[in-house]
């Protein structure tokens, strides 16, 4: 693991780009941990202040510090993406291996029940939920609902591996060996998944974080928890494109789009990394 | 022909199921939630005035009876479906007595067409730039785009439009970043109502093509520099075959398959895009429609707009699915 990481840093530019814009993203959310004021309090600094040695980044028309509320808020969607990666893997694990591997009827229904979910557009059910939710709509209950919507594209993935490795010899050595197949799913399955995991894991947080911006800077969430969306829907409500404070609305987006290039960057070239073609390529080692 | 007949069956029962486990998720959200969406619509057109008790019984009673929440669950689900079957979701709250089908009506030519422009636009351009950068290796200005397009690909719709929208409503204001058409212009099939829609539909689609240009020309590049290592392509290159041709006929045609099927897929994902960009150049197609219809807790118009959605998507996945077989011929001779 430390040698791929190192092998990484050293050949490939994308993913040193990624790591460095993902390190900055989360020092900043690291340092929401020492922030001077609680995050739902207003007016505790002048209102509408611009980028100052006092405020580094200027104050909202809310009289809240934009760095310390721009670094709780990137802890909040960074969580809020984390958890829903995570979660949603485990459905995705779950349906992936166990279509690929048991195949027949089993397969052809999950994949079914699969390709409906990629089909779907899930914005207009999202909004269905915070419809009829309103006000009982809270950050957890959105990533609950979000990571059962949005596994089905990363569980093909999974699948189209699981059925390879099931023509594999090792996978009849431990059929013959009386291993269940739980346990050759886990014990000999996972470990050959877990790097596409890892890549669609930091893909699904990039989704997942966009549908939160995008939900929360409608409205449609719960704007009470400071998060990145949340902090361009207050600019917004107080116009401050319009009334000249720009810093409001920048520094929220530089900081997601930041999050949003770097997640990314680290997962292209970890697929690079999976793929041997392209990485001999890269090495100078292939034919061209 | 037996075999395309096969294919098109499997492809109809997926279209089938699609819309099936769609409108049930819609059906479950809306009947299952502890919160009664009957007093939800009667608190939201309430909180602005004072109403009379007996004009709230009232109104109670014709919500419960339009959204289909009486009798017990079955007589409720086989209603639900049969408004959903019929397109019939009753008169809508906000634009009141308007139905919902008619404002859909509305509003679905705008989403499709420019739906249908920007998603055919950043394909095609994507895919050619894509394949012709997998092919030159080495240029300059395609490798360019392409760490543009690595920059560009994961920042959501949201905030590529707002960009969009600050750079030229604010900074340099020589587009117009809101409505469909001029307001002082009579719709219809004239020259200038024609002209100020595209004049209008400048940005909104920009934003769109931005944003799904990057994926469609990283996933054919790969597919390309891929498909150049394989040995049919070396020896057509030895046997001197056209470069013209051989990029034709011998890479993309062969690269294009997968990415039909990557389009198939992320149609649903395009649709999402359309519906905040929409609202946010207030293009008045059904994204707009739809969030206006959740500030006016307007019940039937949310529900309206999201079947449409549902039934809409997975029938153009439907048409793209059934021209797959003139792009990969192999599904002809499979089973």
């Amino acid at each position: 693991m430390k040698r791929i990481i190192f092998d990484l840093l050293k050949y490939n530019n994308e993913f040193r780009i990624g790591v460095f814009l993902i390190l900055i993203v989360m020092t900043m959310a690291g340092l929401s941990f020492f922030s001077p004021y609680p995050p739902n309090d207003v007016f505790v600094v002048p209102p509408d202040a611009p980028p100052s040695a006092d405020y580094w980044l200027g104050t909202t028309s809310r009289g809240q510090d934009v760095f310390w509320q721009l670094s709780i808020a990137i802890r909040n969607t960074l969580a809020f993406g984390l958890l829903v990666a995570l979660l949603s893997r485990v459905i995705s694990i779950v349906v992936g291996l166990s279509s690929g591997y048991l195949g027949g009827w089993v397969d052809r229904v999950l994949m079914a029940i699969n390709d409906t979910f990629i089909v779907i557009p899930l914005f207009p059910i999202l909004i269905l939920f915070y419809f009829v939710l309103r006000d009982s709509m809270s950050t957890i209950l959105l990533a609950l609902i979000m990571s059962s919507l949005g596994w089905a594209y990363d569980s093909r993935l999974i699948r189209s591996v699981a059925m390879s490795l099931k023509t594999r010899e090792f996978t009849g050595t431990s059929v013959f060996s009386g291993m269940t197949i739980f346990e050759i799913l886990r014990r000999e399955h996972l470990p050959y998944v877990l790097p596409i995991i890892f890549s669609t894991t930091l893909n699904n947080m990039n989704w997942s974080i966009g549908l939160e911006v995008t939900l929360a800077v409608l409205g449609f969430m719960d704007i009470n928890t400071p998060t990145i969306g949340g902090m361009i829907y207050w600019a917004n409500q107080h116009t401050a494109i319009v009334a000249g404070i720009w810093w409001w609305v920048t520094f929220p987006v530089l900081t997601v789009v930041a999050t949003f290039v770097g997640l990314y960057l680290i997962a292209v070239s970890i697929n690079e990394y999976i793929d041997p073609r392209s990485r001999l390529s890269r090495m100078g080692g292939g034919q061209s | 022909m037996p075999a395309y007949f096969n294919f098109a069956i499997k492809r109809l029962w997926q279209f089938v199921l699609v819309v099936f486990i769609g409108i049930n998720i819609a059906y479950v959200i809306t009947h299952v939630t502890p919160i009664d969406p009957v007093e939800q619509s009667i608190s939201a057109v309430t909180s602005f005035g004072n109403t009379s008790p007996e004009a709230i019984a009232d109104m109670r009673r014709s919500l419960q009876e339009l959204y289909g929440l009486k009798g017990d669950w079955i007589e409720q689900y086989i209603s639900f479906w049969r408004r959903i079957l019929q397109a019939d979701f009753g008169p809508s709250l906000s634009a009141f007595p308007a139905p919902v089908t008619s404002l859909i009506a509305r509003a679905l030519p705008w989403t499709f067409g420019l739906l249908a422009f920007t998603t055919l636009v950043s394909w095609s351009v994507g895919n050619l730039l894509g394949a012709l950068a997998g092919y030159y290796r080495n240029n300059r200005s395609l490798k360019f785009f392409g760490v543009l397009a690595m920059a560009l690909h994961p920042v959501p719709y949201y905030i590529v439009a707002l960009s969009l929208m600050i750079v030229f409503g604010f900074i340099w204001p020589v587009l117009p970043i809101t409505g469909g058409s001029a307001m002082d212009v009579q719709q219809g099939w004239n020259w200038q109502f024609v002209a100020s829609v595209f004049h209008h539909s400048v940005l909104p689609a920009l934003s769109l093509i931005m944003i799904g240009i990057g994926s469609w020309f990283l996933g054919m590049r790969s597919l390309v520099s891929n498909i150049i290592t394989e040995d049919y392509v070396v020896y057509a290159e030895i046997g001197g075959v056209a470069q013209s041709r051989m990029m034709g006929s011998y890479i993309i045609r062969n690269a294009l398959a997968p990415q039909v099927t990557g389009l198939a897929m992320s149609l649903g994902g395009i649709f999402n895009g359309a519906v905040i960009t929409e609202k946010i150049f207030g293009y008045p197609g059904l994204g707009t429609l739809l969030v206006d219809g959740v500030y006016a807790g307007d019940y039937g118009l949310v529900l309206g707009v999201t079947s449409i959605a549902i039934i809409g998507v997975s029938l153009s996945v439907l048409v793209i699915d059934l021209i797959y077989p003139l792009i990969d011929p192999r599904v002809q001779v499979a089973s």
